[in-house]
This record gives C-alpha cells, structure tokens and sequence, in this order.
C-alpha cells in the first residue's frame, strides 16, 4: 500500500449548532479513485469546500502529501491551493466562464504556468520568443485534453453554449489543465444520461491511468461509484459511517440502513 | 458644412479622453461590480502630475518640448497608475468581504480626500499652462470659415487610438487579459484554477488609473486650464459614457465617451452651450429607458 496523497484528519466543520462535518479522518491514495458518497446533506460537498479552501475547518487537518513536501491545506489561501498544492476541483453546478471560448477556459487554466513565463505579461508585452513558446505549449495542452474529452470540434464555441454533457466534461479537462495531483469532482455524473456517464466512467479511469493522479469523487449515481471506485467513504449526518472497498460496501448493513432507513421498531418486533 | 465638420473634430478630440476615463469605470466594474466613484479625481491627479512634470522638465530642466511630452506622458500614467494602486490597496481591499454599500462610501471619501489634498497642495485657484504647441493643418477652407485640426487634436487622436490597440491586445490577448475576464464572470472559480484574483484587481486599478493619467495629461494640454474640481464633472460624464455604452463593456466604453463628447460639441454649436450638460443627460436617461443595459451591454438575464 503506498503513502495516502490527501490525509483528512479529525475533521469538524460547524455551521452554528449544526455539525456540517463531524470528527472526519480518512484517506485518499494516488493512483486510486476515492469515493465519497452518503444521502443529501450528509456533509460531501462540504468536506470539498474544506479541501478547496472555500472553508476553514474549525478542528482536525488536511495534508496534501504534494511529491514536493507536504503541505496543510487549511492553511493555504484559496488560489495557492492550486498553484502550490496542486489540487483542481469541479463543481456539482457547473461554473465554466461561459462568455469565454472552450480553448480561452482551457488556457487560462494554465495560468499560472504562462504568468511566469511572461514575466507577469511584461514579457508578453515586449513580444519576447520565451513566451510565445509558454503561450505555444498551453494550446496544445488545451488540445491534447479537448481531443481526450472529445470537443477538439467545438474549440472556438462559447462555453456557455455547449450542450450540458459537454461543458461537464469540458469542466473536468478546464481542472485537468491546471495540473493537478489531486482532482476533486463533485457529482461528475449528475444530469448525464446513461451513455454520457459510461464515457464519463471511461475518463476517469483513463485520467487515473496516464496521469497517476488521486482522484477524489462525490457521486450520486452508484452504477459510477461502484464501477470505477478503488475505495469508497460513506457519510451519513456528516460522520463517517463505512469505509472500505465496493463490494464491502455494498454489502455493509450501516450504508443499507443510512440509505434505505430504520426498518420501524414495532412493525419489526 | 464646415462648421459641422469642424465641431466633429472637436467631439471626437473630447469624446477620446471622456473614453479614456470610461475604460477605468468599465473595467473596475467588470472585475468588481464597483463603481469607482475616486476614478474621476485620479484623472484629476493625473492632469497635475503632467502640469507639475511638464513645467519641471521645460522651465528646470530646460529639455525640448518634444521631450518634456514625452517624460509627462510617462510621469503620468506612472505616477497616476500608482495612485490607482494605492487607493485601491488602502480604501478598497480591506472591504472586500464588506456589503456592497461600504466600497462605494469608501470610494466617496478617497475622492473628497484627494480632491482637499490637491486643494491645500497646489492651491485653489485654477492653473493655467500656456499652450505647448499652436496651430495645425487647415482641412477645408470656404473664406468664411476655416476648418483646421490642430497638432495638439491630432496628438491626442493617434495617442487615444495607440492606447485603445495596445490594451484591447493586454485584454484580449495576454495571460492577464484572459485572467481579468475570467475573473469578471467567476471569481471564485478563478481563484480555484490558481489565478490569484487580489493582483488581478490591482492591476486593473492601475492599467485603469493609468489611463486615466493619459486623460489627464491631454487635457491639460488641450485646454490649458486646470483647477481640483475638473475631476468631478469629468469623472460624472466618463462614468454616463460608461453607462450609455454598456457598463462592464470595453468598446462600450470608448463609444460611449466618443458619443458624449460629439452631443456635447454639437449641442454646444447648434443650440446653447449653457445647455450642453442637460442635454448629454437628457440623452443619457433616453438611451437608457430604452436600452437599459447601455449600448453594447450584455443583458443580464438570469436563469430561473
């Protein structure tokens, strides 16, 4: 078993009385598929927010085991989550820059990258070759990932525009472009049709394969958790209930009942 | 006919500062949602910086004019830019998680502090600078009337249109255009993808500050008279042309400043010059009732 990537370590994040996510420790691998699943409200997307830095955590830590050094995320300010940690992230609605082209989202995800490069636009702006060739090298970045979610036909189209199976994808190349070592996805599958969610499935797992990345996901639709997850995390009232692979999830008596509910005492008795 | 021609030119010539002050309301509101009510006395500030810097290299520095129009250009965009930055670094930045309403009262304050300080500074009484260059070439000539357009209209046409290429290039073709725009339609989002979004505004408040020096300076040497208050009616008629032409819109900006200025001109020419305010206005709330997002506005339509 290699090193965790991501340790999430005891956790808690209060809204008020109300425990959002409660004493939550566990851990993501490279090279693997982590899923977090659990009934509305169980706490998911607020443990992302954490992990992007759209939130502090008021106990518990978060390292990013980063080939680099690890780092604490919660420490982090929102954009260095990014650039220094290298963790990219989708969302559960889709936040494209709509008005830009699919190429333009794809590129300045590497911003980052093209800002050194220029010399914070300076360079860009006396026309040196070092950053044509930075600008060069983010196209055909962008290419080689609109060719692999399959939009290479619609790199001009405003994003905006793009059917709503597409702009998902397109989302997930846009997080894939800043480089990351830990994708989170939030419900990648929602609103897609049975066939849009098999090519999802395929992606992802192509992801993990070339890249070698940590693949974090929240995820509704069991058919894609169950086929594609390494490990799965089940959260119920923001606790973790089960942890563990598919099929020991599946047959796990806590994850049936926090699913299905308590079968009523007197009608049992 | 000739009259009309001339009055054209003097539009325009207006018309392309009013449009240069636009871009800095139009873009801060873009990144922001802010109307930057201090942009109007930073073009103010600028047209001080380019009195006090092109009579400091004439009369001390005895250079030639050409030269000393060079060095003010540079001292006031410069210098301007940096006020930009501060202002925004000192009045702004620190509410940014405040409500709407505090930024705009914050703004309000910068532009009656700045307005005071150049006051008690530079004295209050207006500041007259004796025209650099005379004359110009006569484009038409009927006996009675002469159309001519001057040097200084020309200079401040070519620098207007130099600026409005170099910076639809920064927009639309750099890595910090691209991260501005994205910026303006999420910046959360940006912030993810590792953009970090406190320098993007920065930069937009100097890159508008900037221009607003460039204004400055033009108008300095255009009308040869400035006082602390220009700051205030030009800052008011920039921000309408940001408005008629579409607020958070580029070209909206520059056509929206080229419109006010050409209503002013010819307002000023056919009827009463003592009109001329009420009559931009006038215009202004029409367009507006009819097209209320501006000109060149998106419309914001919001999905339900």
């Amino acid at each position: 078993m290699s090193e965790a990537l991501l340790d999430v370590e005891h956790v808690t994040m209060r809204f008020g009385g109300l425990f959002a996510v409660n004493d939550l420790s566990f851990s993501a691998r490279p090279q693997e598929i982590t899923a977090v699943i659990g009934p509305n409200g169980a706490g998911k997307t607020t443990l992302f927010n954490c992990i992007t830095g759209f939130y502090k955590p008021q106990v518990g830590r978060i390292t990013l085991n980063h080939p680099s050094g690890p780092l604490l995320l919660e420490r982090l300010d929102d954009y260095t989550i990014t650039r220094k940690a290298g963790v990219a992230r989708t969302f559960q609605n889709i936040r494209l820059f709509a008005r830009m082209s699919v190429l333009e989202n794809l590129i300045v995800a590497q911003h980052t990258r093209l800002m050194a490069a220029s010399a914070f636009s300076l360079a860009g702006l006396l026309g040196l070759s070092r950053y044509a060739q930075a600008e060069a090298q983010a196209v055909e970045r962008a290419r080689h990932w609109l060719d692999k979610v399959g939009l290479t036909a619609f790199a001009d189209e405003e994003a905006g525009s793009l059917p709503y199976g597409h702009q998902r994808r397109l989302e997930i190349a846009r997080a894939m472009c800043t480089g990351p070592v830990l994708l989170c996805l939030d419900e990648p599958a929602a609103g897609l049709n049975p066939r849009e969610s098999a090519e999802l499935n395929r992606l992802l797992l192509d992801i993990r394969a070339e890249n070698g990345i940590g693949l974090l996901l929240i995820e509704h639709d069991m058919s894609v958790v169950m086929e594609i997850s390494d490990h799965i995390v089940v959260l119920d009232y923001g606790r973790k209930i089960a942890e563990g692979a598919p099929t020991a999830i599946k047959a796990d008596p806590a994850v049936i009942r926090a699913y299905l509910g308590e079968p009523d005492e007197e009608e049992a008795g | 006919m000739e009259y009309f021609l001339q009055q054209l030119i003097n539009g325009l010539t207006l018309g392309a500062i009013y449009g240069l002050v636009a871009l800095g309301y139009t873009m801060v509101y873009g990144v922001l949602g802010m109307i930057n009510f201090a942009h109007g006395t930073i073009y103010m500030v600028g047209a001080f910086i380019s009195l006090i810097t092109f009579l400091a290299a004439t009369t001390v520095l005895g250079t030639s004019v050409p030269l000393a129009l060079v060095l003010t250009l540079f001292a006031a965009m410069g210098l301007t830019a940096l006020w930009g930055w501060s202002v925004e670094r000192v009045a702004y930045r620190p509410l940014r998680a405040a409500p709407r309403l505090a930024p705009l009262i914050s703004a309000i304050g910068v532009s009656i502090v700045l307005q005071n300080f150049v006051a008690q500074a530079q004295g209050a009484r207006a500041k007259p600078l004796p025209p650099v260059f005379r004359g110009g070439v006569t484009l038409m000539d009927s006996g009675d009337f002469v159309v001519s357009l001057s040097w200084m209209q020309m200079v401040i046409m070519a620098l207007t249109l130099g600026l409005m290429a170099a910076f639809t290039w920064v927009i639309t073709r750099t890595a910090l255009g691209r991260a501005q725009r994205a910026c303006e339609q999420d910046m959360k989002m940006a912030s993810l993808l590792g953009i970090d979004v406190d320098r993007v505004i920065s930069t937009t408040f100097v890159i508008g500050a900037g221009l607003a020096g460039v204004a400055g300076m033009m108008v300095t040497l255009y009308y040869g008279v400035i006082d602390f208050y220009i700051g205030f009616l030009a800052g008011i008629k920039a921000f309408t042309a940001a408005v008629l032409g579409g607020i958070g819109s580029l070209p909206g900006a520059m056509l929206g400043g080229l419109l006010i200025g050409l209503i002013e001109a010819f307002w000023s020419a056919y009827f009463s010059i003592e009109y001329k305010d009420v009559a931009t206005f006038s215009i202004l709330v029409a367009v507006l009732v009819f097209r209320p997002t501006g000109l060149l506005g998106q419309p914001d339509v919001e999905k339900i």
